[in-house]
């Protein structure tokens, strides 16, 4: 009895571990099914690299070249913003916060996660757009500029918390030796602990950046929503997400332009991937040059 | 006690499906699927024996399901092509048009700007990226930032066929999801220029003139502004039955004010 409930549970948690694989599966598979038709009406090259986002015209033309430039813009903008700020508050709360500075500084920085996206995008599109506008004497607020600074704060709870992981999990035999060898603070922290380290935050990275491509709601709100090729920070631009949210309610069912709206989400998913597939590449050579078994 | 509440129950559905023994389908524009929508609603409120359901597609989607004989009315944003009557006749379906409201669109700018008065090939110009800057149309010089609604809009729709005539809007301008998100933008904005339902004018943002005719619910009706077009209900034939009451419903004064209400400009 107590072996068949035994074997009964070992196949309930086998079932809920491999869920996640099917539903990953059925996203790919419906990803595909939706997204490929797009290809009998635009070749692949045409779709990947027109300029021009036209799907509802009556010659209707779906290149997406800008919506991945500006996605790509907006990432770009959005990690200048959150590595410093993420990876820097990490170190202080690693390095110097004490005890009870570290008990508040991190539930607070974790806290920032749970703030909901809507409500970054509303701050930016109520208060920062406008004060931006003003301050910089901008056309418009709502350009790159302000969706990179907004998204970048955004990226900062998930960078700095597995960063602070990630150093603290440095082992103190490390930083022991470097000072037994006459290393000062400073050449502790850049030449041993950071290496060491380094599998952690590059994941880090990683995972900030898919949050900040990804990222749908905000950059609908403040990005400005213009499909033209960027050329600066302080011009509207859209990106794949904001596309995707603004146009799937009314795409007729079947159309051109629903299949382009697919295909505009298998490209994401594949950039996300890729991003991810690097992350792992990345922490697993810097596990083997520093022999950790971690 | 269970036996009976669950009898209940089942006697109370059985009723309710023996009662709806009316059903009218509307399908088609999603410019008219609020008031479609809102007219349906408060309609089955008072005649609970007529079950309405309103579907969005397009206008073109309306036309073919009137045709097919697939809805009852069909909401459009435009009048029937001749091609699509000519199929209709083909097919004995009579298609008859019934005006219930009017939509019309005001261009808008920000308080501040001295530009009063826009002429409509100006407009067009703007949005299609002739004119990039308010000293080309006698206002200060500064880049004029182009508002305008996402692809999916009712009003994008009409905007292009009313203003723009069916060419791109220019790929620079900012797209908004809203009637209201755009007013707001506008009213934040110095250089902004902005399209909005009539229903969105207000002190904060100005509406100069097209062609020297103000915006309003009167050169609307009147058509005397060019950003106005009617929007229309077809039926096969003359309706009769709850298809009669219910668009009897929409032009009447109770209608009208739903009309209003779902931000265009009623008949009346």
């Amino acid at each position: 009895m107590l072996k068949f409930k035994e074997k009964l549970y070992e196949v309930l948690f086998t079932i809920l571990a491999f869920s996640s694989l099917l539903f990953l599966v059925g996203i790919v598979f419906v990803l595909f099914w939706q997204g490929l038709p797009i290809f009998k009406e635009i070749n692949f090259f045409n779709f990947i690299g027109g300029k021009y986002w036209y799907p509802t015209h009556d010659v209707p033309e779906f290149g997406i070249l800008p919506l991945i430039l500006a996605s790509l813009w907006i990432t770009f903008g959005a990690m200048i913003v959150c590595v410093p700020l993420g990876i820097g508050s990490a170190l202080y709360i690693n390095e110097i916060a004490g005890e009870k500075q570290k008990s508040i500084l991190k539930p607070l920085i974790e806290v920032l996660a749970a703030v909901p996206s809507i409500v970054f995008g509303f701050i930016g599109m109520v208060v920062v757009a406008p004060l931006l506008q003003k301050l910089l004497n901008i056309p418009t607020g709502l350009c790159a500029f302000s969706a990179s600074l907004i998204l970048g704060i955004m990226a900062v709870p998930a960078i700095c918390s597995v960063t602070e992981d990630a150093l603290s999990y440095v082992p103190r035999s490390f930083r022991e030796a470097s000072f037994a060898l006459g290393a000062n603070r400073w050449q502790t922290l850049t030449r041993v602990i950071i290496p060491a380290a380094g599998s952690g935050i590059s994941t880090a990275l990683m995972l900030g950046m898919s949050r900040i491509v990804g990222e749908t709601m905000t950059v609908l709100m403040v990005a400005g929503g213009a499909a033209v090729l960027p050329t600066s920070f302080f011009e509207p631009v859209r990106p794949m997400t904001s596309t995707i949210a603004a146009e799937m309610g009314e795409a007729v069912i079947g159309s051109a332009h629903y299949h382009a709206l697919f295909a505009i989400g298998l490209v994401l998913f594949l950039m996300t991937l890729a991003i991810n597939v690097l992350a792992e590449i990345i922490s697993r050579k810097y596990r083997l040059k520093l022999g950790l078994s971690r | 006690m269970n036996k009976i509440l669950v009898t209940s129950l089942i006697l109370a559905v059985l009723t309710l499906n023996a009662s709806a023994a009316s059903k009218i389908i509307m399908e088609g524009s999603t410019t008219v699927l609020p008031i479609a929508q809102a007219a349906a609603e408060v309609f089955m409120d008072s005649n609970e024996n007529v079950e309405v359901s309103v579907r969005g597609g397009g206008s073109g989607v309306g036309a073919t399901s009137i045709v097919e004989g697939t809805c009852d009315i069909a909401n459009m944003s435009r009048a029937m092509k001749g091609s699509e009557v000519q199929k209709a006749a083909d097919r004995g379906v009579i298609a008859k048009a019934h005006v219930v409201a009017m939509d019309g669109i005001a261009i808008i700018v920000h308080p501040s700007n001295n530009v009063s008065a826009l002429t409509k090939k100006q407009v067009k110009d703007i949005y299609t990226g002739k004119i990039s800057n308010w000293k080309d149309v006698g206002g200060i010089d500064a880049k004029i930032v182009v508002i305008s609604r996402d692809t999916a809009s009712g009003t994008y729709e009409a905007f292009g066929a009313l203003a723009i005539k069916g060419q791109k809007v220019r790929s620079d301008a900012l797209t908004m999801a809203s009637n209201q998100q755009i007013a707001t933008t506008v009213s934040t904005t110095e250089g902004a220029i902005g399209y909005v339902g009539l229903g969105f004018l207000s002190d904060k943002v100005k509406a100069p003139t097209i062609d020297g005719v103000l915006p309003s619910k009167k050169s609307v009706v009147t058509k005397e502004f060019p950003y106005a077009r009617p929007l229309f209900m077809y039926t096969n034939g003359n309706p009769t039955g709850d298809v009669k009451k219910l668009l009897d419903f929409i032009k009447s004064a109770e209608g009208q004010k739903l009309v209003d209400e779902q931000g265009f400009v009623s008949l009346k």
